[in-house]
């Protein structure tokens, strides 16, 4: 992440850093990104026919089944997480698994399972949102600072 | 009804390969990319883009973890519609508070049902 960091080295270093970077296997991107791809649409296509589910069944529009269908799906990563299947798909799907929401449910239930033999206070409790906080904290913040400027640019500027 | 199911596969898939390409590519860790992910769909809907989207891609757009940064803006600006300018503090999590609850109900059924594995 932090390469900035590279400027005070001497010329060991850099050579060593060049040798290292020569070395480094190479991430096979192209494959990745068609293994995220397909895990991921499947994931959203079962999102997509729970979603018609309530909205046959109950009495969900296109607008507001996403709610429930989202908490199905945490649940079923839930399932999945727990019996130790969701980190094999993981392995294999990459950002196909961590993008949709069943990946924050995986985060959340993976830590709460991690962490009971600290105690249900300490460990479960305190660390449950180790992972998922991240997403909690940043996407809170950033609806606020868009839904603030937004409402006052409608209704002081007179936009929208 | 089966081309909803197509653009949901294509527009999910798509918004994953972001994802990877974030990780891979830019070498970010994936609490990074999802965290940027979330910001990004707050924007999107603050340009009233995300809407769109879902009518267009249904599950495509409302499962990837951009929906959430979307219905969280959303919840704040119908609340704000409202109530005004508290309303961005008050209806913050009115359109999420699923997937949250979800995440924390289960995630300690889970914790009492399940151990770790080593």
């Amino acid at each position: 992440m932090a390469n900035e960091k590279r400027k005070n080295v001497t010329p060991v270093q850099q050579e060593y850093h060049l040798f290292e970077k020569e070395r480094e296997t190479k991430r096979p991107v192209v494959k990745n990104c068609f293994r995220a791809f397909f895990v991921g649409g499947i994931i959203c296509v079962i999102g997509q026919a729970i979603s018609y589910f309530y909205m046959y069944f109950f009495d969900f529009t296109e607008q507001t089944a996403g709610n429930p269908t989202v908490a199905t799906m945490v649940f079923l990563s839930m399932i999945f997480t727990g019996i130790g299947v969701y980190d094999r798909i993981a392995q294999f799907a990459g950002a196909g698994t961590a993008v949709p929401v069943t990946g924050f449910g995986n985060a959340v239930i993976s830590a709460a399972i991690e962490h009971r033999t600290e105690g249900f206070v300490l460990g479960v409790g305190a660390n449950m949102f180790k992972l998922a906080g991240s997403v909690i904290l940043f996407g809170t913040f950033a609806a606020f600072i868009v839904a603030l400027v937004k409402t006052i640019a409608v209704k002081w500027g007179g936009l929208g | 009804m089966i081309g909803l199911f197509f653009w949901a596969f294509v527009v999910g898939g798509l918004i994953c390969v972001i994802g990877q390409i974030m990780i891979d590519v830019f070498k970010l860790t994936p609490a990074h990319t999802l965290s940027i992910l979330v910001v990004v769909g707050a924007i999107l809907d603050g340009f009233g883009l995300y809407e769109p989207l879902i009518d267009f891609a249904g599950a495509g757009a409302t499962i990837p973890i951009t929906s959430f940064g979307n219905s969280l803006v959303h919840g704040a600006l119908q609340e704000a519609d409202k109530h005004g300018i508290i309303g961005v503090l008050t209806g913050m999590f009115e359109v999420t508070s699923a997937g949250i609850s979800a995440a924390i109900v289960f995630g300690f059924i889970g914790a009492l049902l399940f151990r770790p594995k080593g």
